[in-house]
């Protein structure tokens, strides 16, 4: 297995305050890292840093072994898709529009971009009969998700990251679309780096989980081993999936 | 005959807003745009902007009007005044519009490996577009209003009328003057709301 992304010594400094400290973390080829983590615990902040939307203070990123930081951004950003907390989609053109961009960014026919989102539409569960001509402001919350993980998986890219991607949905909904993250990644092989706070959503999603306390790497473990760490930190995490009206009593 | 002249001096005036306005937007949009990737110098342009506008009509024409090469009794000293007025609005319309465009969405466009010029024309300006014909809009209406003091340094139009019948103290010359205008602003509103309608998402 060859690491498709690595950090090698990451630190990130913002305001005189380090934000991230040491991360030395390598993610295999088709596997699913979960970062996990509370608010502020540099999660996202290394999150970004794979697809240069923020640059290390110092160490390095590699993505397929070479140093991002001597690779052309626009190249880099294309091959790696990209979906956020409410999908981030453009309001002012169609789902069909919104999917098909990057492809016609790099130069696609036409026909073979409109193949292409059919194709992804039926991948993430959304009849393109109803809703390639549809606008982002006529979509569920939901809905929204899937056409933003339908454009970041567009061009086809071997990495995808995702940033709380489900954390705006409603508990059933987010479960429908875990469920159903968890069965494309699998079926297309692709390579994930998944940032979450919510530990059930961790274990459920990743191959591997990574925990992150105060910008230092606190636990890396496989998923079904991550419940044996003898980490504070993890167990808070775990303390939560407890938590419930059986608990209280 | 008064209603013929009434016609042909409405036609010089929407031609003196026509060129104002559509020469303060070919200067407003492209400077915005370039604004918005410059927060000092955004701040001090808008400030001179802003300050051009609290300066009367009537004075300012009678500051450019000793100008050499671009002052002197005439349309062209007119059209300058008009720009000046207009560009306030189109400029921070402009850079309203464009900075105001969604921090995720903006931030999808970057990571998605789309290019400044690809997210300026692809992102930004469609999503700027509603609130800069409004900007627009506001530009015209002022610029009718403000076109009639025109007159008053030979730029013609339907404040002719106006500045006539003061002289002659007659209230009818007055309102062949005023009332046009009016009539002129308040289509000229309607129409590019509608224009603006149609090109919001």
């Amino acid at each position: 297995m060859a690491a498709l992304v690595e950090f090698r010594n990451v630190t990130y400094q913002a305001g005189g305050r380090e934000i991230l400290r040491g991360i030395d973390l390598s993610i295999e080829e088709h596997e699913t890292v979960v970062l996990l983590g509370r608010s502020g615990s540099g999660k996202t902040t290394l999150l970004k840093m794979v697809n240069r939307l923020l640059e290390p203070s110092s160490g390095e990123v590699l993505f397929s072994g070479q140093r991002i930081s001597e690779q052309d951004r626009i190249q880099l950003r294309r091959r790696i898709g990209y979906v956020i907390q409410d999908g981030g989609l453009f309001p002012h053109v169609t789902v069909a529009r919104n999917i098909g961009l990057v492809p016609e960014l790099e130069g696609w026919a036409e026909d073979r971009i409109r193949k292409r989102v059919t194709e992804l539409l039926d991948a993430v569960g959304l009849d393109p009969r109803v809703y390639a001509a549809r606008y982002p402001r006529q979509l569920s919350g939901g809905e929204k998700q899937r056409v933003g993980i339908a454009r970041a998986l567009a061009a086809d890219p071997p990495l995808l990251l995702l940033d709380e991607p489900f954390a705006a949905l409603d508990p059933v909904t987010r479960f429908g679309m875990q469920r159903h993250f968890a069965h494309l990644s699998q079926t297309l092989g692709k390579t994930a780096l998944f940032v979450t706070h919510d530990v059930r959503e961790a274990l459920m999603l990743g191959t591997r989980i990574a925990l992150l306390k105060e910008g230092r790497l606190e636990v890396v473990a496989k998923a079904h081993e991550f419940s044996r760490a003898q980490s504070q930190e993890a167990q808070a995490f775990l303390a939560t999936l407890a938590e419930g009206p059986h608990a209280v009593q | 005959m008064l209603f013929n002249e009434i016609v042909s001096l409405s036609a010089e005036h929407l031609l003196l807003v026509a060129i104002a306005v559509m020469a303060a937007t070919a200067i407003a949009a492209p400077s915005a745009v370039f604004l918005t990737h410059h927060a000092r110098s955004r701040r001090w342009t808008l400030a001179v902007v802003n300050i051009i506008q609290t300066i009367p009509s009537l004075a300012l024409f009678g500051f450019i009007l000793p100008l050499p090469f671009i002052g002197g009794v005439g349309k062209r000293t007119a059209i300058l005044a008009l720009i000046l007025y207009a560009l306030l609005p189109i400029l921070r319309n402009t850079v309203v519009g464009i900075t105001g465009v969604d921090a995720t969405v903006r931030e999808s466009a970057v990571a998605m490996g789309m290019t400044d010029g690809q997210i300026l024309r692809a992102v930004e300006l469609p999503l700027a577009l509603p609130t800069i014909l409004a900007g627009v809009r506001i530009a015209t209406v002022t610029t009718i209003g403000t076109a009639t003091i025109a007159a008053a340094i030979g730029g013609g139009g339907l404040g002719t009328f106006v500045f006539r019948g003061i002289a002659m103290a007659d209230t009818k010359t007055i309102l062949a003057g005023a009332v046009p205008a009016a009539l002129m602003a308040i289509t000229a509103d309607e129409v590019l709301e509608w224009v603006e309608r149609r090109f919001s998402y």
